[in-house]
Formats: structure tokens, C-alpha cells, sequence
């Protein structure tokens, strides 16, 4: 891990002041910020730990706990919410029985609400794994959960 | 690798020699690869159409070109077969064959792809007739048609870098912010502070190094402008800044974007490695001895951080929490040096304004705001897409002639302008003419460039529940009145659409958010009960409805409402039964089905699936 870290801190120069870039690059590289990761930024780096703790806790793209196999976004931007992504957004966490920003016990899925992906044509969308899934509703939302095996509140045909 | 321009002269020259070298009629198609229609897919058209022109041995004969933005997202993909600019909207993957058989090769055009104009019922063939084009003026967003975001001989073919040429060519620094106060550019970001002034002081403020950033944190939900700028027409973008850092004074800058954005990211920083081999950007610019470069920073997701002190403090890599600002930061800000701080549309006006001249520019506008302005039309609107528009425009015209109105018949209620920090626009201010001052006079603002249309399906409590929710938990919690004050007024506004609201609640809103607005250290806090307030100015009756009836009368307060089944409607198709996950709908095959008070948890998805309208909500 040391040696991972070691090559994303040499990308910024060593300079502190790319300390969130660079948190974003360790992310990146393990899915989620673990406590070693953090201690060997803070060493290399030269930078306490409580500052770190300070920046990975205070910007929403850091997530201190591992994150699921599969990543659902739901955009909540105001165009998606006055299409009523808040209703898509309680159905999908009904299902995974999770709350958004939180992972399911099994590491599958996780769970996001985003403020705006910019591409509010489309609205409400749901981001699965990178993929874009434009004017979502209820029964799209229902499909994409079955074909990941995620068995749906509703499916007794 | 290309040699260094060693001259402004010898720029215009390479100008000059890739626009003689190009062929005006040679076929290309252009496809929109903005992140509206890459969402729809268009990777795999791109694709198709590079293969088609393989197959038929057409590379060199038929360009492909992959543009930024074209702003019409709601037909996406698009695509514009030129020279002659026909315009294909909705075109699906495996329309690429046709598309390069008949019109590319054969002049034909495909029915089916054109634009139909509701209004008239008729076939328009190119981009600038469709009626959502015909009334903006796309002077400085147009571009991103023209030009692959990733080449910069794209953007000095159609005369990119003149500007900077102009300038260096021997306009005196002091000239150049002379020409940017007479223009009397606002900034786009949101505040409309004249940009020259902020220029000039940055200039004369008595410290060194001085600092030139872009502001790309765009983090205005449903405001999707500066992305697409800087997806699609980064050069413009660095001209600005090349520009700005000359007549500053400054060698080093930075943007900032939001890293929730990586095509922005990524094109961007393809932009600054080709200018650099060029040598317009980095020491001994243009051979004139100025020297400026540009880092890029990624933000962390936190809306704040478009606050500049806040976004100084990301940059040094820092929690982002704003600070008082006693002190301006063009006298003390990144690193606490003097720092000049410019939204991405601010920056990308200023070549416009050097090559065409301030009395050109202010010719654009009203009294006090000059140029256009580019905005994010989204919400309950037909034609959802970027629109670039002259200052002094109405909202009515934006709305039902460039907008096409609101989808299916519904009726028009509000249009919400600035984000979180403006306000809900009601009917009657349809016909103000939209400037930085005639916005703030009816309690809303310009902001970023959001505008959110929305219909008598969207309840304006939920609208102002959703903001005040979005801004508590964006609250970077440094100061008492934003933290604190903000969790209450929400709490408040639950209540009232839970249906506990008490009569003496407006009042309390009303004083507490002007108790927040004087008390908050920065414009987060300082503007954050706007959208509550500005929907108890203009919609106090359906507040009170919540309060006193108990009602929600757009059907959205979960905890006001009922879904019932209208008995005539209903054909006992079973859809809602199917779908409803706790069982509440049910009914037999072909009879009218019935949904059970108690168990159903209101959670819409029977209204949503049903095709014969039959679920009603009150």
C-alpha cells in the first residue's frame, strides 16, 4: 500500500497543497480511504493526521468505509427533484434496505445522492457504475435492481 | 511536437495557414459529445461513424468531427452534417450508415431526423431556423459547434488566440482593463461584481505573487453552463486567463473544477499541454517575455467551495470554510496574496470583448448589464437545454419561445432562478426583462445561470424545503447563524408538510431568515432563506394551505395527500397492483382496482405507471 501511496504523492510534487487531489487518487486506487492509507499520506506527506481526518471528513467525495461492489448515484439536483426523484430515491433504498450514502452489509451496493450530474435533459437519472440511466422511474429503477439479482418489493408476476 | 511561436505576428500566421489548408466545403459531420448526449449514448454513434467512413474508404474525403455542447440536450444525440449545417436531432446508433449514405454522399435529407416545429407542423433543415436557436445569441457558447474541444488548430482556425495576439501585440496592461470597465462585464458566477474593477484592484494591490483563478465549482444544482464551456471550448477559457494574467500582472493561476466533472477535467488539461508545446501559455509567452502557467485543482465535492474563500482554503489544501472578508482578496487572498477570482463565462466574454471591442460589447444589454448571459433551462420545460441570451430578454420569452413551454398542457407556475441562493419567480414578473438588477428587485437573483421551470405539480413549500436541506447539509458549519439558523427554519418548513404548521410559523420564517442574511460570515448563509422567502412573498396562500387546510395543493407533502383510484378511469389493467410494494392496490383482472389507506406509504409508484391517468392524488 505504502508503495501505491508513495507514486500518487510523487504525481503532485510532494507538494501539501494537492493534499485533496490526492486523497481523491488514494480513493480512487482502493475504493474508499482506509485508516493505513490515511496514516501513510500523513507520514509522506508530512501533513498531521488530524488534518487529514479534518479535509477527508469535511468534502462528500471521500468515504472513510469501503463502498460496494456495485455504486448506484441518484441526481437530486433541482430539475431531477421537480421530476420527482425524491420517490425514485426512498424505492431504491426500500429495496436495498439502505440509506443513501451507505453500503449494504454484503459490499454489493452502495448507494449515493449527487446534487447535479449536469445532464438535467435527462432527468431523473440514476447512475449505475459510470452508466447513465436517463428519465428514470419506478418500474426502469425495479428492471435494473432485478438483473443485479436484487430481488424487488413488487415482483410477484 | 510543434515548434514555440516565438511572435504575436507569427501566430495570426499559423491562424492564417490551417485556415487556408482547410477545405470550407469538404463534408464533416458533427457530432455533439457533450455530456447531455454522451448520456444518451453517443459513444457508440461516434463509433459507427468512424467505422462507416472506414468501411467506405471516405478518411480524408468526410471528416468526423466530436464537439462540445450544442445546448439543445433534450434532442439529443445531435448531430450537424456540414458544409451545408443540416441539423439531425434524436438520431439513434444505427443511423450513422444512412446518415453518411444519403445526405453526406447523396444531398438527401432524412425526414425522420429533422426537427419538427409543433407550432407550425413543419420540417426545419438547419440548426439556427429551430425555433429554440433562432431567438438566443450564442456569441460566445456557439462556438463549442465549431471546434473539437481536444484540438487547438480546431480553435485557431476560427480565429482562437487572436485576442491574446491583439493584446501582446502592444496594448498596455492598463489599456486592457481600460477595455474591460468600459465593456462593463459583470461577473457570470453569480455576484455581477464589474470584473475590470476586480482586475484593477488586483493589479494595484502593493504584494507579489499575484494569483489568477478560474472558478469552475460549479455547484448550483441544475446548472450545467460552465461545464459545458469548459468541456467544450477550453481554449476560450485560457485566453481569458492568459489575457486576465497579463493586464493583472500575475505569472501563476489555477482552476478549480469540480472533479465530479471529468470531461471537464480531462479536456482542460489536454488544452494546457497544446498550448504550452506552442508556447502560448508558460515562460516567454509569445516571445514577449511574459510568463504564466496554470494548474488545475479538483475539488472535493463541497458546494462551498465556489465561495472564494473557501475555495482558497481547498486549494491550499484545506477543509473549505469560508473567512470574514474584511480584507478583499484581491489584496489578500490565495495564500494570502493578491488574487483575482473569475467565473469560467466571465473568462471566456473576455476574448470576445478584446477582439471586437468594448463598444461592441455594451452594445449587447441593458443599462447595466451588458452581453449575454448563458442559462440552464431545465425542469418541467419542452425544450431542456443550455440557452445563451442578450441581457434584457423577458423570462416569457425564454420560457414558452426558446423553453416551448411546459410539458403536456400543463399550466406554467414558477421559474426559479439563481440556485440556492434565488428565488421563485411567480407568472406575473413573466415579462421583466432578465438583468442582474431587475432579478434581484423581485427578491430572486442571476446567480450561475440556473433556471428551473416548474408546473402546478410542484408544490413551491417542497421547493423552498429542498433548498434550505440542500444548504444544511452543504453548511460548512464555521458560523452560528448559517449552521444553526438553517436547521431550524427547515425543521420548521417539515413541519408544515407533515401538516403541524401553526399560523405564527411564516412570521418566524420571515424574521429568522433576515436574521441569517445579517448575521452569516459568508454568501452561502448571507442568501440561503431567499428561496423561503421569496415563496412566502409570492405564494403565501399555498403555505397556508399546508398550515390551515392541511392541504397540499400541487399533490407532492406526502403526509397531506391521498392516492385514490378513479373508478370511470380504472380498466383493471393491474400495473398498480404490480407494482405496489406493499400490497395497498389491488383488484381483480379487468375491474376497477382500489388502494388501501392504511397500508399504502405514498410512495407514487402506482400514479406514476398507471396509462389511463386513473390514480388521482389530493
Amino acid at each position: 500500500m505504502e508503495t501505491d501511496i508513495k507514486e500518487i504523492i510523487k504525481r503532485y510534487g510532494e507538494d501539501k497543497s494537492f493534499l485533496v487531489p490526492i486523497l481523491q487518487d488514494v480513493q480512487k486506487r482502493f475504493n474508499y480511504l482506509p485508516k493505513e492509507a490515511i496514516q501513510s499520506v500523513s507520514k509522506l506527506l508530512e501533513v498531521p493526521l488530524s488534518q487529514i481526518y479534518h479535509v477527508a471528513t469535511f468534502y462528500k467525495a471521500f468515504s472513510l468505509l469501503p463502498r460496494g461492489k456495485h455504486q448506484f448515484q441518484l441526481c437530486l439536483g433541482t430539475a431531477c427533484h421537480v421530476r420527482n426523484a425524491p420517490l425514485i430515491g426512498e424505492h431504491i433504498e426500500r429495496t436495498l434496505g439502505i440509506k443513501a450514502g451507505e453500503t449494504t452489509s454484503d459490499l454489493e451496493f452502495t448507494f449515493e445522492t449527487v446534487n447535479c450530474l449536469g445532464a438535467c435533459a435527462l432527468g431523473p437519472i440514476l447512475v449505475l457504475d459510470e452508466e447513465y440511466h436517463g428519465q428514470m422511474t419506478i418500474s426502469k429503477a425495479n428492471k435494473i435492481l432485478k438483473k443485479l439479482g436484487k430481488k424487488v418489493e413488487s415482483d410477484d408476476e | 511536437m510543434m515548434n514555440k511561436i516565438k511572435s504575436p505576428d507569427e501566430l495570426l500566421k499559423l491562424q492564417e495557414k490551417i485556415r487556408a489548408s482547410r477545405d470550407p466545403n469538404k463534408p464533416c459531420v458533427t457530432i455533439c459529445a457533450g455530456t447531455g448526449c454522451l448520456a444518451y449514448g453517443t459513444q457508440k454513434l461516434i463509433d459507427n461513424f468512424k467505422a462507416e467512413i472506414e468501411k467506405r474508404n471516405l478518411t480524408g474525403t468526410v471528416d468526423v468531427r466530436t464537439s462540445g455542447c450544442h445546448g439543445f440536450c433534450e434532442r439529443g444525440p445531435l448531430v450537424v452534417v456540414n458544409p451545408k449545417g443540416i441539423f439531425y436531432q434524436r438520431v439513434k446508433i444505427d443511423d450513422a450508415s444512412e446518415i453518411i449514405e444519403k445526405t453526406v454522399l447523396n444531398g438527401e435529407l432524412l425526414d425522420r431526423l429533422l426537427y419538427n416545429d409543433a407550432q407550425t407542423g413543419a420540417k426545419v433543415t438547419y440548426e439556427h431556423e429551430v425555433p429554440f436557436y433562432k431567438k438566443q445569441m450564442r456569441i460566445v457558447f456557439g462556438m463549442n459547434g465549431q471546434i473539437d474541444p481536444k484540438s487547438l488548430e480546431d480553435y485557431l482556425a476560427i480565429g482562437g488566440y487572436s485576442a491574446l495576439a491583439k493584446v501582446l501585440r502592444g496594448m498596455q496592461p492598463e489599456a486592457v482593463i481600460q477595455e474591460v470597465i468600459k465593456a462593463n462585464l459583470r461577473g457570470r458566477g453569480g455576484g455581477g461584481f464589474p470584473t475590470g474593477w476586480k482586475w484593477d484592484a488586483t493589479r494595484k494591490a502593493n504584494d507579489n505573487p499575484k494569483y489568477v483563478i478560474c472558478n469552475a465549482d460549479e455547484g448550483d444544482p441544475g446548472a450545467y453552463m460552465d461545464r459545458s464551456l469548459l468541456e467544450g471550448n477550453p481554449q476560450a477559457v485560457l485566453e481569458g486567463m492568459i489575457i486576465g494574467a497579463y493586464a493583472i500582472g500575475s505569472s501563476e493561476g489555477y482552476i478549480y473544477v469540480r472533479n465530479e466533472y471529468p470531461l471537464a477535467v480531462t479536456n482542460i488539461t489536454i488544452a494546457i499541454e497544446k498550448v504550452r508545446e506552442l508556447g502560448i501559455i508558460g515562460k516567454n509567452i509569445l516571445g514577449t517575455g511574459f510568463n504564466f502557467d496554470i494548474k488545475i485543482n479538483r475539488g472535493g465535492g463541497a458546494f462551498v467551495c465556489g465561495e472564494s474563500s473557501a475555495l482558497f482554503a481547498s486549494i491550499e489544501g484545506r477543509a473549505g470554510e469560508p473567512r470574514a472578508k474584511y480584507v478583499h482578496a484581491t489584496d489578500r487572498g490565495l495564500y494570502d496574496k493578491p488574487t483575482n477570482l473569475n467565473n469560467v463565462e466571465t473568462w471566456a466574454n473576455v476574448p470576445l470583448i478584446m477582439n471586437k471591442g468594448a463598444d461592441w460589447y455594451q452594445s449587447i444589454g441593458t443599462k447595466n448589464s451588458k452581453g449575454t448571459k448563458i442559462f440552464s433551462l431545465v425542469g418541467k420545460i419542452n425544450n431542456t437545454g443550455l440557452v445563451e441570451v442578450p441581457m434584457g430578454i423577458t423570462l416569457r420569452e425564454i420560457v414558452f419561445e426558446i423553453g416551448g413551454g411546459i410539458p403536456k398542457g400543463k399550466k406554467f407556475k414558477a421559474v426559479q432562478t439563481g440556485g440556492p441562493s434565488g428565488g421563485c419567480i411567480p407568472e406575473q414578473f413573466l415579462d421583466i426583462p432578465v438583468d442582474f438588477d431587475e432579478l434581484s428587485k423581485i427578491g430572486s437573483m442571476m446567480g450561475s445561470g440556473g433556471m428551473i421551470v416548474m408546473d402546478d405539480r410542484n408544490c413551491m413549500v417542497d421547493v423552498a424545503k429542498y433548498f434550505l436541506k440542500f444548504l444544511e447539509e452543504e453548511s460548512c458549519g464555521k458560523c452560528t447563524p448559517c449552521r444553526e439558523g438553517v436547521l431550524q427554519m427547515r425543521l420548521i418548513l417539515d413541519r408544515i408538510t407533515e401538516g403541524t404548521g401553526k399560523e405564527e410559523d411564516l412570521d418566524t420564517l420571515e424574521w429568522m431568515g433576515q436574521a441569517i442574511i445579517d448575521g452569516s460570515l459568508c454568501a452561502l448563509g448571507g442568501t440561503a432563506p431567499n428561496p423561503v422567502l421569496s415563496t412566502i412573498r409570492f405564494f403565501r396562500e399555498e403555505y397556508e394551505s399546508h398550515i390551515k387546510d392541511k392541504k397540499c395543493p400541487a399533490g407532492v407533502c406526502k403526509a397531506l395527500i391521498t392516492y385514490s383510484i378513479d373508478a370511470e378511469a380504472c380498466t383493471g389493467c393491474g400495473v398498480c397492483a404490480r407494482i405496489c410494494p406493499t400490497k395497498a392496490a389491488t383488484g381483480e383482472k379487468k375491474q376497477v382496482h382500489t388502494i388501501d389507506q392504511e397500508k399504502c406509504i405514498k410512495c407514487g409508484a402506482c400514479f406514476e405507471s398507471c396509462k389511463f391517468d386513473a390514480v388521482k392524488v389530493a
